[in-house]
């Protein structure tokens, strides 16, 4: 039994994991990784009753909880539920399919850089919605529709240009980049095509924004999110052989191109319906994994902490940026923009010092 | 010399097309008697000379600073992914701009262009020290990741200011998309004196660069002041990007393609990778592409035109990807 160097007490802490073994079930118990979920839980949900509460009329946090709970009086059940849950809910949900999305690519081509908002995923869904808005079919299915193309799209052709008798993580990367070059240009014609209201209404959403989010935006993402990411958690256990390398993988008995393909239009699908409901909020597909990693101390992003790490993420930034500037509500990918950047930078730095970067 | 003066040829064509086309058609013996000063009337005078013959002006000066930043920046950091715009210099002087406009208030370009050197010269460097670390040097893969790092950082950073901004929003979209459109002759004008000092200072770098081709070292024992030439090549690229972009916004990719064509061009003249070739050759190549570009996106949607920096991101991108899927990206 492990113990707790110095103290002479076992500590549950200071054991990495435990086996549990109980027939027909058993697995692996990580504390820590217990532990940061359960703290990752309750700061989004603080935060998530923290956004539900300001607005221009305040509520207070205990009564958004009565609220959320179907009690208090009607017009603050109203503006709960009608106004503000909506935009909290597309937060929370786009938040955490970003994150796992991130988690499932970054873990795939082992390598951090290669998330959906770096490989062009979220670029080419952002041109596909940005076309349908200018010619005018805007919100609804359709965007959904038009979002999941433009991003699988893009994932077929990022993956078929950087196949080159197998890929390596750096050419999915710069080839996705190249991508999503031509896509922000074609992104950027329409929108000087477009008339000046479209174009607002454009690019404050390609930027990432919750405002004015309603329960038609919710819905399609919950659903999604309810299908795509239990499948990712049961894809998510093959991963780990996979990271093996391919060989390895078939020798274990994974059957790998399948396995790829399905964690792909998993990954795909996450990110499309996130983009399509609350716009391409930047970098937390690529941040989000990483902290949940380094928070739970694992070798590979945990798919759990990372879903929960996004959500934070993204309600929180959403909070700044309506609170940071009085009067003006930013949208919620400037700030993820700005702060998530400064992480991008420190990934290129860590993998420049350990030499692994190409 | 056969393809210099061929390739001037060309240049000459892709000018005269450039004020021969163009939303209202004008009988091209009209724009000619027009250009000769013998208007038929002020109508085609006005558009031969105020609209025509400044957009032209601004695609020549422009795409010849592009391109020669382009080659300059390839040859100084050996690496073939080298560009204005990817490595973040473009960005950087973007952002310095829609700063000073949108925030300080600056309305004229002589007030807001050093802001636009300040930017990109602080983008060009911060790349450069980030791509360099570790142990491996500076390799083409961790020199183009760098940039777009910074890119990313800025253009955050620009929609942060953009978004708050609602009429600085109405204008950025047009120059962000890299467009030639309509700049007065006056424009063009103050933004030639910082286009010529960078390409008198690019091509005077020209034989330096060519030991430094050779590596760090075997310049040195050639006789180069390494600092001196790279100080020199910095405040070069700093001028041609930085005021470029204050007119025509950032425009990615042409800096990249051209210097690979010229290089190409110059093989086939029998030259070699020589710079005192190449550079010349650079800033003759890019006009005619981003003039060509310009042309076409006037005539294939009209009445709408398509931006320049659009079409030359279309062209420019899959040869991105075509020189990431080279088996070694060979330093240059």
């Amino acid at each position: 039994m492990a113990r707790a160097s110095g103290t002479g007490k076992p500590s549950v802490l200071a054991r990495r994991h435990f086996r549990l073994a109980v027939p027909p079930v058993s697995g692996v118990l990580r504390p820590r990784l217990v532990a940061v979920c359960a703290a990752l839980t309750a700061a989004a949900f603080l935060v998530f009753c923290w956004g539900v509460s300001i607005g221009e009329v305040p509520i207070g946090p205990v009564d958004v909880m009565k609220a959320l709970a179907g009690q208090g009086d009607p017009g603050t059940l109203l503006v709960v539920r009608e106004l503000r849950l909506p935009r909290a809910v597309v937060g929370l949900l786009a938040g955490a399919a970003l994150a796992v999305s991130g988690a499932l690519f970054q873990t795939m081509t082992r390598n951090p850089l290669a998330s959906p908002d770096m490989i062009g995923l979220t670029a080419g869904a952002g041109t596909a919605v940005v076309a349908g808005i200018v010619l005018g079919w805007d919100g609804g299915p359709g965007a959904q529709a038009l979002g999941l193309l433009g991003a699988l799209a893009t994932a077929v052709l990022v993956y078929a240009l950087a196949w080159r008798r197998g890929t390596t993580g750096y050419r999915i990367v710069l080839v996705g980049i190249g991508l999503s070059w031509i896509c922000t240009s074609a992104t950027d014609f329409l929108l000087a095509r477009g008339g000046r209201f479209q174009a607002q209404a454009a690019l404050g959403w390609l930027v990432g924004n919750l405002n004015g989010r309603s329960a038609a935006d919710a819905v399609p993402l919950a659903a999604a999110v309810a299908v795509l990411v239990p499948a990712a958690l049961v894809l998510g256990r093959l991963l780990r052989t996979l990271q093996l390398g391919d060989d390895v993988a078939a020798a274990l008995g994974t059957r790998v191109q399948p396995v790829r393909l399905a964690l792909m239009l998993t990954g795909v699908g996450l990110v499309a319906f996130a983009t399509a409901a609350a716009g391409p909020i930047a970098f937390v597909a690529l941040a989000a994994p990483q902290i949940a990693q380094r928070l739970a101390g694992a070798a590979h992003p945990p798919l759990v902490a990372s879903a929960l790490a996004g959500a934070l993420v993204v309600l929180s930034g959403d909070l700044a940026a309506r609170t940071l500037i009085s009067g003006t509500e930013l949208p919620v990918g400037v700030v993820t923009g700005v702060l998530g950047a400064p992480v991008l930078l420190w990934l290129l730095i860590r993998a420049n010092r350990a030499g692994s970067g190409g | 010399m056969l393809l210099l003066a061929s390739l001037a040829a060309v240049l000459l064509v892709l000018c005269l097309l450039s004020i021969a086309l163009g939303a209202r058609g004008v009988p091209l013996d009209q724009v000619l008697r027009a250009l000769s000063g013998h208007a038929d009337s002020r109508l085609v005078e006005n558009i031969v000379w105020t609209v025509r013959v400044p957009r032209t002006a601004l695609g020549l000066a422009a795409g010849a600073a592009l391109g020669l930043a382009g080659a300059l920046m390839q040859a100084l950091t050996r690496n073939p992914l080298a560009d204005p715009g990817v490595l973040g210099v473009s960005a950087g002087a973007a952002f310095a701009i829609v700063f000073s406009v949108a925030v300080l208030g600056l309305g004229s370009l002589y007030g807001y262009v050093w802001f636009a050197f300040a930017g990109a010269l602080a983008a060009g460097v911060l790349v450069f020290f980030l791509g360099r670390l570790g142990r491996s040097g500076l390799t083409p893969v961790k020199l183009a990741l760098a940039g777009i790092a910074v890119t990313s950082l800025l253009t955050s950073l620009t929609s942060a200011v953009v978004l708050t901004n609602p009429d600085a929003l109405n204008r950025y979209r047009f120059w962000n998309a890299g467009s030639l459109a309509d700049q007065t002759g006056a424009t063009v004008l103050r933004v030639l004196p910082f286009v010529a000092a960078g390409a008198l200072l690019a091509l005077a770098c020209a034989p330096a660069l060519n030991s430094l081709a050779l590596g760090d070292d075997v310049a040195a024992s050639l006789g180069r002041r390494l600092g001196l030439v790279r100080l020199q090549g910095v405040a070069a690229v700093t001028l041609l990007t930085g005021a470029t972009v204050s007119v025509i916004g950032p425009v990615v990719f042409l800096g990249l393609v051209i210097p690979h064509a010229a290089r190409v061009l110059a093989q086939r003249a029998g030259v070699g990778p020589d710079h005192r070739w190449l550079l010349p050759l650079s800033a003759l190549l890019a006009p005619c592409l981003l003039l060509a570009a310009d042309i076409v996106g006037r005539v294939v949607v009209r009445p709408v035109e398509i931006q320049a920096g659009v079409l030359i991101a279309f062209i420019g991108g899959p040869f991105f990807i075509a020189m990431v899927r080279r088996r070694r990206l060979a330093e240059v």
